[in-house]
Formats: structure tokens, C-alpha cells, sequence
């Protein structure tokens, strides 16, 4: 067993920031990680950081945009949090030396992004995530933060009070990929999860094939809320064959979108009159695939991205890595001709319910970055807020489970505020169908003592492995397709209920046949068989409560499109969607939003761009 | 969560739908419809699948190198023989991928982001250092034969040991120092763009060992720190930002014994840098700055 003050799952932006301010505020604090941490998906992010760092610019005009374009969902005290705290944290990040694009006069260049009333995205190229990780882990190692790379966090070590409430987390189970050793992590202080994405929920997504959602299945399982799942980011210009990303930046830098005839789509049909390619991306995106549904789309697949006009020395100086992604994975030259893309999964807005200070409802058990749901970004996050998030909540999840006094939070978690139950009757049932590795907290003796908990979840952890490997049965890859399928078929930009009921009817059978899934590789050595087989639970699980949230949310909001319901509905829906997995039986239950905040209160008002 | 006490017969969803018997529901109709039709698309796919295979010219064939310490008959390193469908625009990365997820679900190989950032998986295909991830078919002469990265211990078929690589990268102290912050909390560092530009190159670097396993003299040598971590020190002691006296440690650091002077301007590493990064460039340009500052404090 391991010990530490503080232990962080994951190693990316969040959990990087998280690990460097705990370690400031005196913990002793290691790093868990399925992957060596330059690995992990925050390299992937191109566009760059919003902050408000010049005098024209204000924090409060970027919390305005945030409220805005999360289409009045977020929560205002962690949408405020998040814009006063961006600039000195990119300047900290300066201040390690990351290296930013500049301008003339040497200070750090910021561009204009899709939803922002000032230029406020500063970047590195268009490789703002690479340098940003590189630049976090260079910390990481000066510091001599204790890293567990290659790792794979199987569960939490959780009590099992009744009421999630009265439950502690006590440390995580892992499982060495080099080895096969199954270990546990006590963790005194707590643990703070920074798993990231959950993007192989869907089959045409940007995020990476590590981005399976694990911290979220996990808090999930415990008894943690996962809070606005149905709200997903399909990210408007993705290549068609692979789905790697086009940055934002290449519209922010000027870049126009056409479709098959030539029409600059966005403004000839009135998507967005306005901003056109500058809207939000919720926006572009549903028109992008209105344009190919009505016929308008080139190979009825996809549009077109054209940056030529910005001419070779811009795009070379702002965007050079756009032309070698557009080379490498699509075969098309940027410089030369327009770039072929679509709607792609991209981002996930909701998460493990957590406030301001990245708490969750379980005591010990912290959450930041994309994992969490604070939330900041509501029904849709905008374009160079998700960095921001990972430095600002990373820090603050950190200090906090390290002891430093940060003030009483404002948001509620789990029901300690005003709730309210769903009342919505699923077709399908939901939740638990038995297998191997069942949830963190389902029964047994209530164990308080630290070491027992740990114990106990040591032993289930190894039982787990052990069945998976001894026993014969189904290849995970194929439930795993599945999933994957049915979600880009009937849970993407425009959704309607008997899809989404189908969807749930195809979740339930996935999750059968997951009842007999078995590992064929019998080595203990990198078993890669045995961490995706894992990786495909917490698969299912995410994509069950994201379909439930999906179907109960009968109106159109941010990124949410429900046929049956084509307009935003204040009346009814002002409110966050939570999910408990509640011993394996899920259930519904909603909050308010927080729309008053210390600048000002953020009336709802008609998203146009 | 709840305040139910879980009842272990309410543990799969089968004795669920068991319990409200006879009648079956409108669900149970529907989804038994569904695995019906589930199982002849599996079959119809199984049958594609073989026609595809069957069709010799759209075929890819693939050797790939097996070894696992730890399980009998692959203690003994050997190659498998696969055959995959050829699709356009298909990647070495995606063809195990199919192999992995088709033929042999032990077949191992480090991989995530699948666009040539996260630097996972560099590994030796047809004889030279490829990043899987963006090394298309079509370049690629059959059959292709896949291997772990040389002069590196192989852990099990493709994956390798990458502590030593991790271990020279970590001693060339690669975290920005610098003597004098500006004053203001929210003031940053000026940086030129010239000297942006300049340090830009050895910015990119992914950490894939691409380099390292190329390199004759890494080879030889195990002590060498090797292009990517001279390259990682260039990228410090060329940033204007970290001022004179830490660029003089930086370069005591390179101009050590196994530093910068091993290296004998073969190129290779910058012939297979996924990452376009001129190593060989840097490394000379190091030792030009190591000798001017020795000329100078001489």
C-alpha cells in the first residue's frame, strides 16, 4: 500500500495544476495515471486560454459571454471564479516559461473565438495545449511531485454510509500496467480525480482513445452526482475521416466555411447573421449538418474550411500545425485548397458534480478539469474556456484538499440545497444487470476505519482482475462498438425520443452481454486486453446516464436539440440534470441553476449571434 | 444515494425482468427483435469481413513482432502474420488496431491521442522509427513488419521500456529558470518574436524516443543524453526570457562528458523526428555556444 497527504487521478491539465498547488499548500501529493503524463489529452487542445489580461478587457465581460454561452446553465459563482482567476493564472504559466505567440511590443498575443465580445484567447500557435502540459509537467518534475505513471485507477475506496452524503473517500485502487500488481493509495487529505474526457462514448470524436470517462464512472459508482451529461459539444470542424480537430482559431483568425454551392452558409441561409463563423459552436455546428441534411454538403458528408485568403506567412506564423494535421490525416493542403469538416464529438460539459472549490458531495473526493461539473460551462462551453478551467478549478481542487482555507463555498452539492425530483418513466430499464466489478459503495458492512475501506476495496479490485482473466466469455471490443454506434446514431447534435429510447434499449443490451465479457490475454505484464475491458464499464455507465439526462430534458438548450421541443423553455428548465447511481437502480432528481453572481444577476436573455 | 439496501436478487437486470414474468414487455419484445437482428448483422459482417480478406489486393500484410515475458508460448520472440482490409487513408496505428480488435486481443502497443501529439506510439516499422499514428499504408512496402523501437528493453511485443529515455530527458534540469520576474502579478515576460520563432522547433517535441532509438552514438553509449534531451536544453538556453547566468549552467550541463560533443552529426535523428524538429541543427548550435562561452570566461 502507498500512502500520501493528497492523490490526484490523472495527469493532464487539471490534474497536473491540481498537484503542484497541493504540494504548494504543504501536502505530500503523488500523481495516478493510466498514462506517462506528456501522454494525456490536454496536448491535443489547439486554440488557446480565454483571459481577460488587457485594460480594455474585464473579467466580468468574460463571465457575461461564459453565462451567455452556456445559454444561462452555468452556475455564476464558478463561471465568476473561472474569469477572475484565468489571468494570473496564464501569466503564471508565462511565468514558467511557456511559450505563448507574441506580439510586436513582446507581450503574449491573444485572437478572437466564436462568443467573445474581445479578442481574449492567448495561444501558442495552434498548439496551445501541448505547450500548456509540457510546460505543467516541466513544473511537475522541478518540484519532485511523486508520479505513478502507467497506473490504471480502478476504483475509489469509499465508505458506504446509506446516504452519499455521509460517506468518505479514503483513497483510490490501482492496478500497475507494467505488472499487474493490484495496490492501494491511501490518500489522508483526499483524492482529487482529473480523469478528463469521455469522448469514446461516441465513434467520430476528437478526444483520445485513453478519454474513456473512468473518473467519472467511478465517482458515479460511488454515489456521486454526475450533473448536465447530456450536454456534449459537437465540435464544428473535425476531419471527416479520423475526426482529429481543426482549431477554432482557424475561423478566429478569419477562416470561412462553405458548402456545396459556394454559400457562405452561415449568413446566406441566417444561421447566425451576425457572427456567422464566429458564432457559438452548438450554433455551427447544427447548421453544418442542416446544410448536409438539406443536400447542400459535399459528398452528403461534410463542408468546407478555407483559410487560403489569410495568406501562407499568417497561417504559417498562427496556425502551421492546422496544415500538418489536415496533411497527415486528411491529405489536404491548406495553403492550396479548402479543408474538409464536420460536427465531431468534442468536449463534455457535465461531469462529477462539484462547486466552486472542486468539493464533491462525498467528503475526501475532489473532481476538476472535464471530468468535473462545477459547472462553468452549462448546455455549451465556448471556444478557450476548457484550459482555463483546467488551471483554475486544478488549483483551487488542489489548495483545498490540502487544508487552505478558501471561504465558504456557494453552490450546493448533492441534495443540500433546493431539489427536486424527476418524475420521467424510461422504456428501458436502467442501471445495474451484475457482472464483474460491481459499484465502490453497494452494501456490505458499513467499514469507517480508513485501512478497512482501503482493504476491502483492495480485495474486490483483485477479485475483479481474477475473474476477468480466469473465466471465458465476450470480447469487450464488440460491446464496446456498440455503445459507440448507437450513441453518433441516435444521441449526437439533433436528437428526438424514439431514438434516444432506442439508444437506452441498445445500452441495456450492450451492458448484458458486458455480464459475460471476459480478458483473453492471460498476462500479467501490459494487458492492455484487461484496462480496455475495464475502460468499456465505465463506457456504458457514462453513456446510460448521458442518454437519461438526454431524454428527460425535454427542451432545446446549448448544445442539447430535442425535435420535440425546438426552443429554450426558462419556465421549466432553468435547472440542472443529476444522475445517482443510488446502489445501481439510477435515479433523476434536478437543481436550480445559480444565476446571480457578485457582478451582477444574469437574466436570461435570446442567444443569437 | 439511496436509502435502500441493495438486494442481491435485484442484481442483474435478466431476474428483474424475470420477476414481472409472462407477460413480456414492450421492451423485452423489442430488444429480443433487436439481438435478433443484431446477430445477422454480426454474421453478415463476419461474411463481409472474410470476402474482404479473400480479395488478395485489397489485403494489407502485416508481420508483427510477439513477445510477452510472461505468458509461455510467447516467451520466445517471434512474428505474427496478419491480414487486414486495406481502406483509404488507413495508418499503420489502424491496422493493428483491426488486427488487436479482429484477430488477437493480446496484441499489445501504446497508443491514445491517434494524431501524432500525445508521442505514444513511436515503434520501428519496415526498418525505420515511425510514429504509428500518421505513417499511412500507402507509403509502406509489403509486408509490413512492425517492431518495437531498437536499443530500447522491449516490456512485450511493441511496447518498450521508456524510463531511460525519461531518466536522460530529466537530467538536463528541463523546467524554465529565470532570475527576475517583472514586478506585477499580471505583468508577463517580454519575449521577442524573433526569439519565439527561434525556440519554437525544440517547443514541439512529444517525447516519442523516435530520436534516441535511432542514434548509433545512444546506442553505444548508455550515458549519452541523447537528441531529445539536448534538444530539450536548447529549448531553455535559447529563450531569452532565462537571461545569461542559467544559460552558462545549461551549457556546463551539455558540455559534459556525455553531452553535446558525443554526438557525431549523423543526422538520423532528425531524419525520423515525427515532429520535423532539426536535432542535429540544435545540437551543433549548442556546441558553437559552448565554445564561445568557454572563449569568453577563458
Amino acid at each position: 500500500m502507498y500512502e500520501h497527504d493528497v492523490v490526484v487521478v490523472g495527469a493532464g491539465g487539471a490534474g497536473l495544476r491540481a498537484a503542484i498547488a497541493a504540494q504548494e499548500a504543504g501536502a505530500d501529493v503523488a500523481i495516478v495515471s493510466k498514462l506517462h503524463p506528456v501522454r494525456s489529452h490536454t496536448g491535443a487542445a489547439e486554440g488557446g486560454i480565454n483571459a481577460a489580461l488587457r485594460d480594455a478587457d474585464s473579467w466580468e465581460d468574460h463571465a457575461y459571454d461564459t453565462m451567455k454561452g452556456s445559454d444561462y446553465l452555468g452556475d455564476a459563482p464558478a463561471v465568476e471564479a473561472l474569469c477572475k482567476e484565468s489571468p494570473e493564472e496564464v501569466i503564471r504559466l508565462e511565468h514558467w516559461g511557456m511559450p505563448f505567440s507574441r506580439e510586436d511590443d513582446g507581450r503574449v498575443s491573444q485572437r478572437p473565438f466564436g462568443g467573445l465580445s474581445f479578442p481574449r484567447t492567448t495561444y501558442a500557435g495552434a498548439e496551445t495545449g501541448h505547450q500548456m502540459l509540457h510546460t505543467m509537467y516541466e513544473q511537475v518534475v522541478k518540484r519532485g511531485v511523486t508520479v505513478y505513471d502507467e497506473w490504471y485507477v480502478m476504483d475509489l475506496a469509499v465508505t458506504n454510509e446509506p446516504d452519499s452524503a455521509d460517506r468518505t473517500c479514503h483513497g483510490v485502487v490501482a492496478y500497475d500496467i507494467q505488472t499487474g500488481e493490484v495496490s492501494g493509495f491511501r490518500a489522508d487529505n483526499g483524492v482529487i480525480l482529473a480523469t478528463g474526457g469521455m469522448g469514446q462514448v461516441f465513434d467520430h470524436t476528437t478526444n483520445a482513445v485513453a478519454n474513456t470517462g473512468d473518473g467519472v464512472a467511478m465517482a458515479y459508482r460511488a454515489g456521486v452526482p454526475m450533473e448536465d451529461m447530456e450536454f456534449i459539444q459537437f465540435h464544428p470542424t473535425t476531419l471527416p475521416s479520423t475526426g482529429v480537430l481543426i482549431s477554432e482559431g482557424v475561423r478566429g483568425e478569419g477562416g470561412i466555411l462553405y458548402n456545396a454551392e459556394g454559400e457562405r452558409f452561415l449568413f446566406e441561409h441566417g444561421y447566425a447573421n451576425n457572427d456567422g463563423e464566429l458564432a457559438s459552436r452548438d450554433v455551427v455546428s447544427r447548421a453544418e449538418l442542416t446544410e448536409v441534411n438539406e443536400g447542400r454538403g459535399i459528398e452528403d458528408e461534410y463542408v468546407h474550411l478555407d483559410m487560403r485568403h489569410l495568406g501562407e506567412e499568417r497561417i504559417l506564423d498562427r496556425l502551421e500545425n492546422i496544415l500538418h494535421l489536415a496533411e497527415d490525416f486528411e491529405g489536404a493542403d491548406g495553403l492550396e485548397e479548402p479543408m474538409p469538416v464536420k460536427p465531431g464529438q468534442h468536449y463534455a460539459m457535465g461531469g462529477i458534480e462539484t462547486n466552486e472549490h472542486g468539493e464533491t458531495a462525498v467528503d475526501g473526493l475532489y473532481a476538476a478539469g472535464e471530468c468535473a461539473c462545477a459547472s462553468v460551462h452549462g448546455a455549451n462551453r465556448l471556444g478557450g474556456n476548457a484550459l482555463p478551467e483546467l488551471i483554475v478549478f486544478g488549483k483551487r481542487a488542489g489548495y483545498h484538499a490540502a487544508g487552505r482555507d478558501l471561504g465558504k463555498a456557494e453552490i450546493p452539492t448533492g441534495k443540500s440545497g433546493n431539489w427536486e425530483p424527476a418524475d420521467y418513466e424510461f422504456e428501458t430499464t436502467v442501471g445495474e444487470t451484475g457482472g464483474p466489478g460491481p459499484a465502490a459503495a453497494d452494501g456490505g458492512a458499513v467499514a469507517s476505519d480508513a485501512e478497512a475501506v482501503l482493504g476491502t476495496a483492495v480485495e474486490r479490485a483483485r477479485d475483479r482482475v481474477e475473474t476477468l482473466l480466469e473465466r471465458r466469455g465476450r470480447n469487450h471490443a464488440e460491446i464496446r462498438s456498440a455503445v459507440q454506434e448507437t450513441m453518433t446514431a441516435h444521441v449526437n447534435v439533433f436528437r428526438e425520443e424514439p431514438g434516444l429510447e432506442q439508444a437506452l434499449s441498445d445500452l441495456r443490451e450492450a451492458r448484458e452481454g458486458y455480464t459475460d465479457v471476459a480478458v483473453s490475454d492471460p498476462s500479467r505484464t501490459f494487458n492492455t486486453d484487461l484496462i480496455h475491458t475495464m475502460e468499456t464499464r465505465n463506457i456504458l455507465d457514462i453513456a446510460e446516464a448521458l442518454t437519461m439526462g438526454a431524454l428527460a430534458r425535454r427542451e432545446f438548450r446549448g448544445a442539447h436539440w430535442r425535435k420535440e421541443r425546438q426552443e429554450r423553455d426558462d419556465e421549466n428548465w432553468l435547472k440542472h440534470t443529476l444522475v445517482s447511481w443510488n446502489g445501481g437502480e439510477p435515479e433523476l432528481w434536478y437543481k436550480p441553476a445559480i444565476l446571480e453572481g457578485e457582478a451582477r444577476t444574469y437574466e436570461p436573455k435570446v442567444r443569437s449571434y | 444515494m439511496s436509502t435502500q439496501i441493495p438486494k442481491e436478487t435485484e442484481e442483474t437486470e435478466g431476474s428483474k425482468a424475470d420477476a414481472e414474468a409472462g407477460v413480456p414487455s414492450k421492451g423485452d419484445v423489442r430488444r429480443a427483435e433487436k439481438r435478433r437482428r443484431a446477430a445477422e448483422k454480426r454474421e453478415e459482417r463476419r461474411a463481409e469481413e472474410a470476402e474482404r480478406a479473400a480479395a488478395a489486393e485489397h489485403t494489407i500484410e502485416l508481420r508483427v513482432f510477439r513477445y510477452d515475458p510472461d505468458v509461455e508460448e510467447k516467451q520466445e520472440p517471434r512474428f505474427d502474420t496478419y491480414h487486414v482490409p486495406f481502406e483509404k487513408g488507413m495508418t499503420v496505428l489502424d491496422t493493428l488496431i483491426y488486427a488487436r480488435d479482429t484477430y488477437d486481443s493480446s496484441l499489445t502497443f501504446r497508443h491514445s491521442c491517434r494524431q501524432a501529439v500525445c508521442g505514444s506510439d513511436a515503434m520501428f516499422v519496415n526498418g525505420g522509427q515511425k510514429l504509428a499514428c500518421k505513417t499511412q499504408i500507402v507509403d509502406l512496402e509489403e509486408p509490413i513488419r512492425i517492431e518495437p523501437l531498437p536499443h530500447a528493453d522491449v516490456r512485450k511485443d511493441l511496447v518498450v521500456d521508456m524510463e531511460h529515455f525519461y531518466d536522460q530527458m530529466e537530467a538536463v534540469e528541463p523546467y524554465f529558470q529565470t532570475d527576475e520576474l517583472p514586478e506585477g502579478e499580471l505583468e508577463e515576460q517580454r519575449q521577442s518574436r524573433e526569439n519565439r520563432e527561434k525556440v519554437k522547433m525544440s517547443t514541439r517535441c512529444i517525447w516519442c524516443g523516435a530520436c534516441m532509438s535511432s542514434c548509433n552514438v545512444a546506442a553505444g553509449d548508455n550515458e549519452y543524453l541523447g537528441p531529445a534531451a539536448i534538444n530539450k536544453a536548447y529549448r531553455f538556453a535559447m529563450d531569452e526570457r532565462e537571461g545569461e547566468d542559467v544559460k552558462q549552467k545549461r551549457l556546463e550541463i551539455i558540455e559534459q562528458e556525455h553531452g553535446v560533443w558525443r554526438c557525431q552529426t549523423q543526422f538520423s535523428c532528425t531524419e525520423v523526428c515525427p515532429k520535423d524538429i532539426p536535432l542535429t541543427e540544435h545540437i551543433q548550435e549548442l556546441k558553437r555556444e559552448a565554445v564561445k562561452s568557454n572563449l569568453k570566461f577563458w
